[in-house]
C-alpha cells in the first residue's frame, strides 16, 4: 500500500485508485469500416457510410485493430482471450449514429495482466506491480461543435468509429504519484508495441480515473469517475483535489455519491457532471451484425513474434549487459524514440571505434542524456526534430574514443555541428581542434604556467593538493583544449613531484 | 400472342434470348400492370417505369450485339423497399425515411442488376418489416388481389413482404425480393397462392438492406414457380465480405439440379405442429402434402420439435430486442425526418422525430426490445431466449437425423381482411406460428401453394430443410408443385 495520506481533521485517509485509459489504436483505418483516421483532417472528410450510420450498412472488423490489442494485451503478460465477442451499448447522442457504441462487455479480446511502475528511477524498492483487469476494443464516437453556429451544434463524424482500446486497471493505485508513474508506463509501453501514439494533448490517449478515499486498512468508500482527462500532470492533481474534496465531505458529514465528474484544468476542480441517478441504462446485448471473434494460434504466434524488446527488458539489459546506472537506463527506456535513437548511435559508435558496444555505452549514454539534451533542448527541439542524426553523434563519439578530441572539445564540436549542420570530423579537420600529443609543446606551456605562479606552487606544495586541478585548467587553457589531458596530468605530477 | 405478363422468370428470359419477344415489349407490359393497379392495390411505394425500360434496352442491345445474357436478363422485378436503391428513394415503409435517397445499392439488388433484372418499382411492406398483413406501412395498406366469392371485402396480403406477394400474384410482376424474418416471405406468398423461399441465414447479403432484426433478417425471392425461385435465388445468394454474417460459401446450381423425385427422401413431420383446433382445411392440405410427397417416392417420419410452443415468445423476444438498437439510428440527425420544435433541445428532436416518424407497431417494438434488454430485465427475458433460441435449433439437428427435409404448414389460415386482426397485436403475432422456428434456427424455409381451401382463398405449404441444403428445400418443393397443380389465380377486379 502507498504511504500517500490525506491528513483530514478525523486523521489519515487512504486513496484508492484505478484507471479507466481510452488509447486509440494506431491503425489507418476505423475499427468497422474503411474510413481513414488521419488526426485533424477537415471535418466529416473521413467518414465512411457504415461511419455515418446509413440503413443497411454493416460493420466488418479491421484485423489490424484486433492484432494491436492483442499485441498489447501480450506487452503486459496478459491472457488473450482467444474467443471474444462484440457488444452494443445503448445510449442517444448527437456524436453517436448508429445510437450505439460496439463494445466488448461480457468477453473481451484480453483479460488479466500487469504493469510494473518504479517511482524513484534510482530506488528499486520502489517498485510496485498494478493489475490490469481488462483491455477491450471499442469504437470512438464522433465529434460535436458547439462553436460554428449561434443556436445549433455542428457534428464532426471523423472520429467516429476509429479504434480504442479501452484498458481497464484495478484498484491498486494509492497516490497521485502512483497514479502518474502507472499512466506514464503504460503510455510508454503502448509507444513501444507501436499499438498507440500516446499522443495525450490530440486525445489519442485519454483515462478515466476512479477515485475514493477510507480509513487505512477500511473498507473501500464510494468511488466517483472524473472522465476524459488528457495528460499524466492532469491525472495526478484530479488524484489530489478529489481526495481531498472527498475527505473534507465525509469529515462535513456528508457522503460521496457514485457519479461522473469533469475535471477542469484551469481552475484546478472536479465538477459532478452526472449523478448515478441519471446514469443511462445501456441496455448491452451481443452485436448480432458480428460473429465471434476466434482468434487461431497461427495469429497469435504472429502478434507474439511481432513484439519488440519491451521497456522493462530493455533496461534491464542497458544495465546488465550495458553496465548502465539505473538512472540512464530509465531515462533511455522512458520514451521508445530514445531507446531508437540511443541504440543507433551505440552501434554506430562501436563500429566507427572499432570496440564492443559494452565499452562506449556509457560514454553514449552520457552524451546522449547530458549533452544532446541539454542542446537539443536550449533549441526547443526533440529528438524525432533533431538536426543531428545518430551516426552524426557517432562520428564525434568516436573521435572522442580514439583520443582524437577531449570531451571538452566535443561539446565546441557539437554546437558547431548543430550550428553548420556539417560532420564532426570535416569540423575538427577545419577548425583545427584535434588534441595535442605533443609532450614537448605541452612541457613547453607548463612550464611557463609554473614559472607564471610560483605562489601557487609553493602553496601546492606546502599541501593545498586542490590545486592541481588549476594547473591542468590553465595548461589545458594555454593549450586551447586541444591537449590530452592524460598527458597533461602525467606531466603536471612530474614536474610538481 | 401471349399474355407477357402471365409469364414467369424462365419463360421470360427465354423468349428474350429466343427473340420471341423483347425485353422493352416485356418491361412496357408489365410497367402497364403496374400502374393500371396502383390505386386499387397499393402494391408499390414508388414505380420506376424508367429503371425496367433502361434495363430491358440494355438487354436487348446485348443481346442483338451477341452479349452473353445474365439468367435474370429481360426480367423485370419488384424490390422490396426495404433494400437501399441508389437515387431511388428507400423507405421501409416508414415516415421516418420519406424522401431517403441512399447514395448506395445493396448487395442483393446490385446482383440481381447485374444478372441483367430491371425494377418495377419499391415494393410496400409492413412498416420495417414489422407485422403479417402489410396494414402497418405509413403509405397504406397492400390489398390482396384475392377476394373471397361474392365478397368484395379487402383480404390482407400477409406480410411483411405483402407488397411483393400482391405484386406477383396479381401478375404486376414475374417475381419480387422478400426478406423474411419470422415468415415475412414464407406467409405472404402462402396467402397470394405464390412460391418463396428463405434461404439459409447467411447466404444473401444483409449489406444495403434497413435492419429489422439482424441476427433473423434474410432476403430471398417470391415468385411464380419453384423453378423461377431457384434462378432468382442463385441470383442473388453468394458471400459479401461487406456482411460479417454472410457464408463464405460457393452458390450452388439449384435450378440446374432441380428434380421432383423424392426416392430415398424422408419426410419429416412434427407433431408439435399439429396444434389443438387446427383449421380443417390447413390440416387436410398438410394430408395432401404427406399424400404428394409419398407419391413422389418419399418416406414419411414422425418427428418431435418439442420446444416448438416457445418458438413465438422467443422470436417477440429476440426480434424486437435487436429491433430496438437497430432502429437507434433514425434520430432525425443526419438524414430522414427531423421534427425540430421551437426552442427544443436535443432530446427534445429526437423524442419528436421518432414519435411522427414511427408508426405504432414499430414503436410497439421498439418498447419492447427496450424493455427486454434493460437493467434486470435482461437475464430474464433476452438470455433466457437466447437458451431457448439454441434449444429450438437443436431440435431441428435431432430431427435431421431422422429426414432430410420437414413438412408443415405454413401459415395456421388462408389470409384473414384487411382489419380483422389489427386490433389484437397477440392474435397478429400468432401467424408466425409455423415460421418462426426455422426462422430462428436459420434455417431454409420455402411456401408453396397447395390449393385452395373453403373459402377460395390459397393455401400455403412449408418445406424445412437442414442448414445449406436449400436443394433439398427446392426440391420437394417441386415434387408438392407438380402434384397440387395449382393454377388457381385471383380473378382481375382491380
Amino acid at each position: 500500500m502507498s504511504s500517500y495520506r490525506i491528513q483530514g481533521d478525523t486523521g489519515e485517509w487512504e486513496v484508492v485508485i484505478g484507471l479507466e485509459v481510452h488509447a486509440q489504436i494506431t491503425t489507418n483505418a476505423k475499427l468497422f469500416s474503411g474510413a481513414a483516421t488521419a488526426f485533424g483532417a477537415e471535418p466529416n472528410t473521413q467518414v465512411s457510410l457504415v461511419d455515418a450510420a446509413m440503413p443497411g450498412m454493416l460493420p466488418v472488423p479491421n484485423f489490424e485493430c484486433i492484432r494491436q490489442a492483442v499485441r498489447t494485451g501480450m506487452a503486459i503478460n496478459a491472457q488473450i482471450n482467444k474467443w471474444s465477442r462484440f457488444d452494443r451499448k445503448n445510449y442517444f447522442y448527437a456524436d453517436l449514429p448508429q445510437g450505439y457504441q460496439i463494445s466488448q462487455l461480457y468477453h473481451p479480446i484480453v483479460g488479466e495482466g500487469a504493469i510494473e511502475i518504479q517511482l524513484d528511477d534510482k530506488n528499486p524498492d520502489t517498485k510496485k506491480t498494478i493489475g490490469v483487469e481488462r483491455i477491450h476494443v471499442e469504437q470512438d464516437a464522433g465529434k460535436l461543435m458547439h462553436d460554428q453556429h449561434p443556436t445549433m451544434s455542428y457534428v464532426d463524424l471523423n472520429r467516429s468509429g476509429v479504434a480504442l482500446m479501452e484498458i481497464v486497471s484495478r484498484p491498486d493505485m494509492g497516490s497521485p504519484a502512483e497514479a502518474g508513474a502507472y499512466l506514464s508506463k503504460l503510455r510508454t509501453i503502448l509507444r513501444f508495441v507501436g499499438s498507440c501514439d500516446g499522443n495525450m494533448d490530440q486525445g489519442s490517449m485519454r483515462a478515466d480515473v476512479n477515485v475514493s478515499v477510507r480509513k487505512p486498512g477500511g473498507e473501500l468508500g464510494t468511488r466517483t469517475e472524473t472522465k476524459n482527462v488528457n495528460s499524466v500532470r492532469f491525472v495526478m492533481a484530479v488524484v489530489e483535489q478529489e481526495a481531498k474534496r472527498q475527505v473534507a465531505l465525509i469529515e462535513d458529514g456528508g457522503k460521496v455519491v457514485q457519479e461522473t465528474r469533469l475535471y477542469d484544468p484551469d481552475r484546478n476542480e472536479t465538477r459532478s457532471m452526472r449523478s448515478k441517478e441519471d446514469a443511462h441504462d445501456y441496455r448491452y446485448f451481443p452485436d448480432p451484425d458480428l460473429l465471434p471473434l476466434v482468434l487461431d494460434d497461427a495469429f497469435l504466434e504472429e502478434c507474439r513474434a511481432s513484439l519488440p524488446e519491451l521497456p522493462d527488458a530493455k533496461r534491464q539489459r542497458y544495465e546488465t549487459a550495458l553496465g548502465l546506472s539505473a538512472y540512464n537506463a530509465s531515462v533511455l527506456t522512458a520514451e521508445v524514440e530514445t531507446a531508437r535513437w540511443f541504440e543507433v548511435l551505440l552501434t554506430e559508435t562501436a563500429a566507427k571505434a572499432n570496440k564492443p558496444e559494452a565499452d562506449v555505452a556509457k560514454q553514449a549514454a552520457n552524451w546522449l542524456i547530458s549533452e544532446l539534451f541539454g542542446a537539443l533542448n536550449k533549441l526547443g527541439k526533440s529528438l524525432e526534430t533533431s538536426p543531428i542524426s545518430p551516426a552524426a553523434g557517432a562520428e564525434l563519439l568516436a573521435l572522442v574514443a580514439d583520443s582524437t578530441i577531449s570531451g571538452s572539445i566535443a561539446k565546441q564540436v557539437l554546437e558547431k555541428m548543430l550550428e553548420t549542420g556539417d560532420g564532426a570530423a570535416l569540423i575538427v579537420e577545419r577548425d583545427g581542434l584535434k588534441q595535442t600529443t605533443d609532450t614537448g609543446a605541452i612541457e613547453a606551456a607548463i612550464d611557463t604556467i609554473l614559472a607564471n605562479n610560483g605562489d601557487k606552487v609553493e602553496q601546492y606544495k606546502s599541501g593545498k593538493e586542490a590545486l592541481f586541478g588549476f594547473f591542468v585548467g590553465q595548461t589545458m587553457k594555454a593549450m586551447q583544449g586541444k591537449a590530452n589531458p592524460q598527458i597533461i596530468n602525467e606531466l603536471l605530477k612530474k614536474k610538481l613531484a | 400472342m401471349t399474355n407477357l405478363t402471365d409469364l414467369g422468370i424462365a419463360a421470360i428470359r427465354k423468349g428474350v434470348v429466343d427473340g420471341e419477344f423483347t425485353a422493352t415489349e416485356v418491361a412496357t407490359a408489365f410497367n402497364a400492370a403496374v400502374a393500371e393497379a396502383q390505386v386499387s392495390l397499393n402494391a408499390f411505394i414508388v414505380i420506376t417505369p424508367e429503371k425496367a425500360l433502361e434495363a430491358a434496352a440494355k438487354i436487348d442491345a446485348d443481346r442483338a450485339a451477341g452479349t452473353p445474357l445474365g439468367t435474370m436478363a429481360g426480367v423485370p422485378i419488384g424490390m422490396k423497399d426495404l433494400f437501399a436503391t441508389h437515387g431511388v428513394q428507400t423507405t421501409a415503409a416508414s415516415k421516418i425515411l420519406e424522401g431517403f435517397m441512399p447514395q448506395y445499392e445493396s448487395t442483393v439488388s446490385q446482383k440481381l442488376w447485374d444478372a441483367g433484372a430491371g425494377m418495377l418499382g419499391k415494393l410496400n411492406l409492413d412498416q420495417f418489416a414489422m407485422g403479417s398483413s402489410n396494414e402497418t406501412s405509413a403509405f397504406g395498406n397492400v390489398v390482396s388481389p384475392w377476394r373471397r366469392p361474392n365478397d368484395t371485402a379487402p383480404l390482407a396480403p400477409g406480410g411483411s413482404s405483402g407488397g411483393s406477394s400482391t405484386a406477383v400474384s396479381a401478375r404486376l410482376a414475374p417475381a419480387a425480393t422478400g426478406t423474411d424474418t419470422g415468415g415475412s416471405i414464407r406467409q405472404p406468398a402462402a396467402f397470394t397462392g405464390i412460391s418463396g423461399i428463405k434461404p439459409t441465414y447467411g447466404r444473401c447479403s444483409r449489406w444495403g438492406v434497413v435492419a429489422f432484426a439482424s441476427s433473423l433478417d434474410q432476403a430471398g425471392p417470391m415468385a411464380r414457380d419453384v423453378t423461377d425461385c431457384a434462378i432468382m435465388l442463385e441470383a442473388m445468394a453468394g458471400f459479401d465480405p461487406k456482411d460479417s454474417t454472410s457464408l463464405n460459401l460457393p452458390v450452388p446450381e439449384w435450378t440446374a439440379n432441380l428434380s421432383g423425385d423424392m426416392k430415398g427422401k424422408k419426410v419429416g413431420i412434427p407433431r408439435e405442429y399439429r396444434l389443438d383446433g387446427i383449421d380443417p382445411d390447413v390440416a387436410k392440405s398438410w394430408d395432401d402434402g404427406i399424400a404428394w410427397l409419398k407419391d413422389a417416392g418419399a418416406e414419411i417420419v414422425d418427428i418431435s420439435l418439442p420446444h416448438t410452443k416457445y418458438a413465438l415468445p422467443t422470436y417477440y423476444i429476440i426480434a424486437p430486442a435487436e429491433a430496438s438498437s437497430n432502429l437507434a439510428r433514425y434520430d432525425g440527425v443526419r438524414y430522414g425526418l427531423r421534427d425540430l420544435p421551437d426552442g427544443a433541445g436535443l432530446q427534445d428532436m429526437y423524442a419528436a422525430t421518432r414519435a411522427a416518424g414511427f408508426g405504432p407497431e414499430v414503436k410497439r417494438r421498439i418498447m419492447i426490445g427496450t424493455y427486454v434488454l434493460s437493467a434486470g430485465f435482461y437475464d430474464a427475458y433476452y438470455t433466457q431466449a437466447q437458451k431457448v433460441r439454441a434449444l429450438i435449433a437443436r431440435d431441428f439437428t435431432e430431427a435431421f437425423k431422422l429426414c432430410d427435409v420437414i413438412l408443415a404448414p405454413t401459415a395456421p389460415s388462408s389470409a384473414f381482411a384487411l382489419g380483422e386482426k389489427s386490433a389484437d397485436p397477440l392474435e397478429m403475432y400468432l401467424n408466425d406460428v409455423f415460421s418462426v422456428p426455422a426462422s430462428l434456427a436459420g434455417l431454409p424455409a420455402m411456401s408453396v401453394p397447395a390449393g385452395l381451401d373453403r373459402s377460395g382463398l390459397p393455401l400455403g405449404l412449408q418445406v424445412i430443410g437442414k442448414a445449406f441444403d436449400e436443394q433439398g428445400v427446392l426440391n420437394a418443393s417441386l415434387a408438392l408443385e407438380q402434384r397440387a397443380q395449382f393454377t388457381a389465380r385471383p380473378a382481375k377486379w382491380w
